[in-house]
């Protein structure tokens, strides 16, 4: 290493983040679309299902002002969903763009193009769950959660949408078009369905039910729910953060891989 | 130019395979600093690896490759530091604007404030883009592209720049301009290494030429070189009489091949004034008429042709 090839990672990495930013606000269709996923789930669960659906999570009141409170985790959980799809979009024009070939005969921090999409995409996730929250709070979402209860969700939030968005910053780098890299996210929009996310999951046959009490989803929900409500969240908040822990290393680890690749 | 520290690329024994296919099989070459290098080869002949190799984006399988007197497998980030590269296929941002794009790069090359906003300006201007700067770059047409491509890889002053194919695509007068820069460059001092399929702008603009073949490099040096190594020069003379064809075929004898089935002779020539005056003083000698007369030098078309490819061109190696 010379002087001439230092590198500055923080200086990089805010070019990159700048640049992420820039690009989801000139090409807002796509950060639109990524909003309104959540949010037509979010009225149609409410309004739809909500009075059937409500009487079956219990509590005091039952009915469709239950109901809310019970699947807001769920919206959350989508919504980071619909975002982590449109990085695996982002990455994946980078790839067919070229620019990321650019960037790789560049002396800049290697790191700094991957860490430019996934801090913006961080920044996005928190602006939708943000407009989402908003939207649930003016058809009757009541969170009871204390400060210090917002702040531990903030935290649970960053740590799952950190995972996420690490993992498709890999994926959006393995697929060969922007179409394909649109669809590979889409099992992380059903996880949410398979778990705890809409209905308990001792309301699921045998082997369906055994999937969602384990997968990562169900114990990540479970705590936000716990959090929001001002319940206690038991071990749930371990194993979650455990997963969210384990996901982001993977998705660190391969995105790297595939970056540095030299074929 | 014996001396390392005076090659800005130099290159031994490289070799890059994918799978089976071996793409480069042994490949030298040495280019000295403030020159132009141009690699010519047909489609798939291995141009693109070759700078992707040298421009560290990939690795190759064996060999030896320095750039700017670092080694590009073991001191990639001071290659990267001195080279810039304009590839083959356009590599800007189309989601933002052009001089977006140039400000990133000036940030991404680590310019103060003023010298990037002094950097961009002279930038937009030199490539003929200030009137579109402010527009997205997914709205450029394909030439508006390439120059913003160009000037992209210009921000950072690299010492050493790749361009792979950067006239491609470009109309007369933008490819002109594109070789004044190149040439202003190298004034300059900046060492460039270009790949090109238009042989007249390798004809142009390099200092020497390499063509590149079935992984090795089949021919190196000047134009003026490569032109002599093909016996491509030669007089064609055009008669109106089958009598006075008849004659001249006697004359000249072994030198000269009929041209198809008009009464038409090829005869090997130079070109140069002495030659041309020795064949015409014999035709004279024998008062042979001779319609038109005309002069045909060869072109790095003839040599790249006689260089490349098979079995067609062989004749024009025989000849
Ligand atoms: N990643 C790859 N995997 C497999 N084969 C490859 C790969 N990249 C290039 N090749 C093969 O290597 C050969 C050389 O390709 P290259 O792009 O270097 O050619 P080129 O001389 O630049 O051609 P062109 O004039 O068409 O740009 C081609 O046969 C190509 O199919
Ligand atoms: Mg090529």
């Amino acid at each position: 290493m010379n002087a001439a090839a230092t590198t500055h990672p923080l200086r990089d990495s805010t070019t990159m983040v700048r640049r992420n930013l820039k690009r989801m606000v000139r090409y807002p269709s796509m950060t639109v679309q990524l909003i309104a996923m959540p949010i037509l789930l979010l009225l149609l669960f409410v309004y739809v299902f909500g009075g059937t659906l409500g009487a079956g999570v219990g509590g005091p009141s039952g009915g469709r002002a239950e109901y809310i409170n019970y699947m807001v985790p769920a919206i959350l959980l989508i919504t980071i969903a619909t975002t982590v799809q449109g990085t695996a979009v982002s990455v994946a024009m980078d790839m067919t763009d070229g620019i990321i070939a650019r960037f790789r005969t560049m002396n800049i921090a290697r790191v700094s193009v991957l860490t430019g999409h996934v801090i913006g995409s961080l920044i996005q996730a928190f602006l939708s769950m943000a407009v989402v929250i908003g939207v649930a709070l003016l058809i009757g979402f009541e969170p009871r959660a204390s400060f210090g209860g917002w702040l531990a969700l903030v935290g649970v939030l960053a740590a799952v949408a950190f995972a996420l968005v690490w993992l498709t910053v890999a994926i959006g780098q393995t697929s060969q078009s922007v179409e394909a890299a649109s669809s590979l996210p889409m099992p992380l929009m059903f996880l949410p369905f398979l778990g705890s996310g809409f209905v308990p999951t001792d309301s699921m046959p045998g082997g369906l039910r055994w999937f969602a009490e384990y997968q990562p989803f169900t114990p990540i929900m479970e705590s936000i729910r716990a959090l929001l409500m001002d319940n206690p969240v038991g071990d749930d908040l371990w194993i979650a953060l455990t997963w969210c822990a384990g996901i982001a290393l993977l998705g660190y680890v391969w995105a790297k891989k595939l970056y540095n690749r030299k074929t | 130019m014996n001396n390392a520290a005076q090659l800005a690329i130099s290159v031994s024994g490289l070799r890059k395979s994918f799978g089976d296919k071996t793409v480069l099989d042994g490949i030298d070459l040495n280019v000295p600093q403030g020159t132009i290098f141009s690699l010519l080869g047909a489609n798939g002949a291995g141009k693109t690896t070759t700078v992707k190799i040298l421009s560290t984006l990939i690795a190759a399988n064996g060999g030896r490759a320095e750039v700017a007197g670092h080694d590009v497998a073991s001191d990639p980030d001071s290659v990267r530091a001195a080279i810039g590269v304009t590839g083959q296929f356009s590599a800007v941002d189309n989601l933002l604007t052009g001089e977006e794009n140039l400000r990133m790069m000036a940030d991404l090359n680590h310019l103060s404030k003023k010298d990037r906003k002094r950097r961009t300006a002279d930038l937009l201007e030199r490539f003929d883009l200030t009137e579109a700067a402010r527009k997205p770059a997914s709205t450029y047409s394909g030439g508006m592209r390439r120059r913003l491509d160009l000037a992209m890889t210009l921000v950072g002053n690299p010492r050493v720049i790749f361009l792979d194919e950067p006239t491609t695509g470009l109309d007369p007068r933008s490819r002109r301009g594109v070789w004044q820069i190149v040439r202003e460059l190298v004034a300059d001092g900046v060492t460039i290494f270009l790949t090109t399929q238009y042989l007249e702008e390798a004809d142009e603009l390099a200092d020497r030429i390499a063509v590149l073949e079935d992984g090795r490099l089949v021919a190196e040096g000047t134009a003026e070189q490569l032109k002599r190594r093909i016996p491509g020069g030669h007089v064609l003379l055009q008669f109106s009489e089958p009598s006075g064809f008849q004659t001249a075929q006697r004359v000249l004898g072994q030198d000269a091949h009929s041209d198809g089935d008009a009464l038409a002779l090829r005869v090997p020539n130079d070109g140069s004034l002495h030659s041309l005056k020795a064949l015409l003083d014999r035709l004279d000698h024998e008062s042979i008429d001779v319609d038109t007369l005309s002069v045909h030098t060869p072109d790095l078309d003839d040599v790249f042709l006689a260089l490349t490819g098979d079995s067609d061109n062989e004749k024009v190696i025989d000849r």
